[in-house]
């Protein structure tokens, strides 16, 4: 179908059609690994759309940045339609230009949005408009996704030697893990899924803390109420996990509306899986995020898979970060496993949050590397040599690792001496974590409510009275005080 | 929501007036004990002005809440508080009560307006999963207690299955939640404040069908009723009846009707169903030893179940009959056959009897 080049120029950039993102027309790193998992369905565009890529990108991010102040759409219409005198049309929500040609947006764009990356595989820069991050925080960076892969590697042993009773790993996600905690301050405030204990980490909760929590004992903050690796610290400004998936999205949203209100230096940040993002929470939270202005970052690790369901499963959009536009939210999509990325983005990101009110949605592509829990044997359901291709040949940490080694910043020893104190350090967690006895019963009918109801105080007493009488039916590990 | 067409029932010497504003005889009624004629929107307003001025940090949101609401529950409050705190959201519940913990989360007064308690069900997620276990499962380092979901519920005249729904029971099965009915304007003001300022996340359902028919004296100033302590609103020796919410009315018509018949009932409105208030109610069966419970929402599963079985535990020797219970069908709230499916007046009357009679 083909059109007057001009009328179909501004038509196309009237209908806002998300035809085309610029190109730098090289395949992208990923594109081998998106084969694997996305359908061949994915139609090229008719004709029509000859439309230089960049005028259209570059107009995206010159009226974004004039948008400052509303997120309706009729501002760019009308700014982009008003000069050639065509009628617009006006309906509630905005003035919209009308055309004669019945045309369709296409189902997915001619090419996928793109991934933005600072390191290439052998951890070198290929651009430098990334934020420089000085030594210490890159050293820091890299000492804390390195723990935190010995630590996932030590408890995962843990949970199969039977002296926890799960775990779920983080491998194949420490960059997006700990480069966006890195680029937060500690004043916003982190509503997790359950595989950021990263963020956790860099801001400074103990392998022991870890370790209680996963041991239940009386000295986890949780006191022993909830499944391993459901951390929650409100020292760190990091909400409790539960283990339903996305609820906490939409909650991140009402947090940030908070520190808005406020007048808080500050936002929120959520993370999430690919199958979080096809839950009723994460549209809920996206169009209320918009509406309401938050300053809210969600953060989608998008792993590849949801247990056992691959992203072709999951959903048939471009991915997650399209799926912004279609609420108003500004996005991006990162290589989740570039650190200097990672990071650059959610510095830039919360910037945009906080001064702009406005929540931002981050794609970060990655691959989980690790079986979804201890649960699970993910062999079952993908080939074993995909897993030891990302965990090898694609290593968040070996990247970092890398660049900071090119710097000049880490050495051969200084790897084997982190390596070597953490390791004991775990396990040095895991044995104190293992002998401190748990929490007293009296925990089990506290924190109900503020304060407990007379039905609890009645159950409390019966249950006391029960465990006199048999005491063999109850765990030794738990004081009946 | 009008309520037009047959009034089924009529409402005596309960506290309120269920009449065009019967005893008012000035255009702005207040007297001198700082008391004022209000129906139960205008007393639910009312609290709302006073939990937004009493505390900055304090939200009221939801659907259509910004003009007024569709119940005119928030009429001026976006207009004298600003539409910053007082605010229309998208069509979602789960996002309404998502939002709502988050806000409560950081220490505000989250008052999530759902538009029917008929609609409450795509938030129940939130609210079992998210609200009640907020608390308990960070081990009290957070908690969303700031959170007051409120939502119109019960028939309503001619409200069919998606305008008349009592879902009171399901939430009354989850512990970290409270669960707390008022029966009229001043119980609603003051049990409203009562469950804003309380730690800890409420749903409230307020009986859409007294929002215009029930005008009562409401004190103009801040005030609280306790929560989780029932009320013994008429005094008797026969028979115990529980009820809450606008039921309450019909049951009370029973009790006028029944007294002439020799039969003295003693009538408790329960307030908060959970955690509720079984001290009162087991006082008042060890005075009757006979115990009939009443409530829209159809009898199998219902709260009447919880309270029987609690008060056969705690009374079973002094009973003088099985517990009575007069409630909904087990069926979806029809609309033409409304009033087949309502526990009424004389389904109540016929019940005390025949326990009475036992």
């Amino acid at each position: 179908m083909a059109l007057p080049l001009g009328k179909s120029k501004r038509i196309l950039q009237c209908l806002k059609s998300k035809i085309c993102v610029v190109g730098l027309g090289k395949n992208s790193f990923w594109s081998g690994w998106f084969h694997h998992g996305c359908p061949s369905s994915m139609a090229p565009l008719a004709p029509t759309c000859r439309n230089p890529d960049a005028v259209l990108v570059n107009a995206a991010t010159q009226f974004a940045t004039r948008r400052f102040e509303s997120t309706k759409a009729e501002k760019h219409v009308d700014s982009l339609c008003d000069a050639e005198g065509n009628q617009l049309l006006d309906f509630p929500g905005g003035k919209v230009a009308f055309t004669s040609e019945m045309r369709f947006i296409p189902e997915s764009p001619m090419e996928r949005a793109h991934c933005y990356r600072v390191l290439d595989d052998n951890g070198q820069p290929n651009m430098s408009n990334f934020v420089q991050v000085s030594k210490e925080v890159a050293v820091k960076m890299y000492a804390t996704m390195l723990t935190l892969q010995v630590m996932d590697t030590i408890f995962y042993e843990a949970q199969r030697q039977g002296r926890i009773s799960f775990y779920v790993t983080s491998i194949g996600e420490e960059a997006i893990n700990v480069a966006s905690a890195a680029a937060l301050s500690i004043d916003d405030v982190i509503f997790p899924q359950y595989r950021e204990p990263g963020v956790l980490l860099w801001r400074g909760f103990t392998l022991q803390e870890f370790a209680n929590q996963c041991f239940g004992n009386k000295a986890d903050y949780g006191k022993g109420r909830q499944m391993p690796i459901h951390y929650g610290s409100n020292k760190h400004n990091y909400v409790t996990v539960s283990s339903t998936v996305a609820t906490q999205i939409p909650q991140a949203v009402g947090a940030a509306y908070s520190l808005k209100m406020d007048g808080k230096d500050a936002c929120t940040v959520t993370y999430f899986g690919d199958g979080g993002s096809s839950t009723g929470d994460f549209h809920a939270a996206l169009n209320f995020a918009a509406v309401m202005e938050a300053p809210v970052i969600f953060i989608c690790r998008n792993n590849g898979w949801a247990i056992s369901t691959p992203v072709s499963d999951q959903f048939r959009s471009d991915g997650v970060v399209v799926r912004g536009r279609g609420y108003g939210v500004r996005s991006i999509r990162v290589d989740g496993n570039d650190a200097l990325a990672m990071y650059t983005a959610v510095h830039a990101a919360r910037k945009m949050a906080i001064t702009e009110h406005r929540p931002i949605l981050i794609e970060a592509l990655t691959y989980r590397a690790g079986h979804h829990s201890t649960s699970d044997d993910s062999s079952k359901y993908r080939p074993v040599s995909e897993i030891e291709l990302w965990r090898m040949a694609r290593d968040p940490v070996s990247r970092l690792r890398r660049w900071i080694e090119s710097n000049d910043w880490w050495s051969g020893e200084a790897e084997s001496e982190l390596r070597s104190n953490v390791r004991k350090e775990v396990l040095d967690a895991i044995q104190v974590a293992e002998r401190v006895e748990k929490p007293p019963i009296a925990e089990i009918f506290t924190d109900v409510y503020d304060a407990p109801p007379s039905n609890l105080c009645e159950q409390e007493k019966l249950l006391r009275e029960t465990i006199r009488r048999y005491p063999q039916d109850y765990p030794p590990d738990v004081p009946a005080l | 929501m009008a309520a037009t067409g047959t009034m089924r029932r009529s409402f005596g010497s309960l506290a309120f007036s269920i009449s065009k504003r019967a005893f008012s005889t000035s255009p702005s009624p207040v007297d001198a004990n700082g008391l004022k004629s209000m129906n139960l929107f205008s007393a639910i307003n009312h609290a709302l002005q006073i939990a937004l001025e009493s505390d900055p940090r304090a939200y009221v949101f939801g659907e259509d809440v910004s003009f007024g609401g569709v119940f005119r529950c928030t009429t001026g409050l976006a207009d004298r508080f600003g539409k910053g705190r007082v605010f229309n959201t998208p069509l979602c519940e789960q996002g309404i009560v998502g939002f709502g913990i988050g806000l409560a989360a950081m220490g505000n007064r989250a008052i999530a307006e759902i538009q029917f308690a008929d609609y409450i069900y795509p938030a129940f997620d939130q609210i079992v999963n998210e609200a009640a276990k907020f608390r308990y499962r960070s081990g009290n380092q957070f908690n969303c207690g700031g959170l007051t979901i409120r939502a119109p519920y019960g028939a309503v005249g001619h409200g069919g299955h998606y305008h008349s729904q009592s879902p009171e029971s399901f939430f009354c099965h989850v512990p970290g939640i409270k669960v707390v009915i008022p029966r009229s304007p001043k119980q609603a003001k003051g049990l409203l404040l009562s469950c804003i300022r309380d730690p800890n996340p409420i749903v409230f359902f307020e009986p859409k069908w007294l929002y215009r028919l029930a005008v009562e004296e409401v004190p103009e100033h801040d005030y609280m009723l306790p929560l989780s302590e029932a009320e013994v609103i008429r005094q008797g020796t026969d028979i115990t009846l529980v009820g809450w919410g606008a039921q309450l009315a019909v049951m009370e018509q029973a009790c006028i009707d029944a007294e002439k018949e020799g039969i003295s009932c003693e009538l408790i409105d329960l307030r908060t169903l959970l955690p509720w208030d079984k001290e009162t109610v087991e006082a008042s069966v060890r005075k009757t030893g006979r115990l009939l419970v009443s409530h829209e929402a159809p009898v199998t599963g219902g709260f009447g179940a919880e309270i029987s079985a609690s008060m056969v535990e705690r009374c079973f020797l002094r009973l003088e009959a099985p517990v009575a219970r007069v409630c909904g069908l087990d069926t979806p709230f029809p609309l033409v056959f409304e009033p087949f499916y309502m526990p009424t007046k004389n389904k109540i009357l016929d019940a005390i009897k025949s326990t009475v009679n036992y």
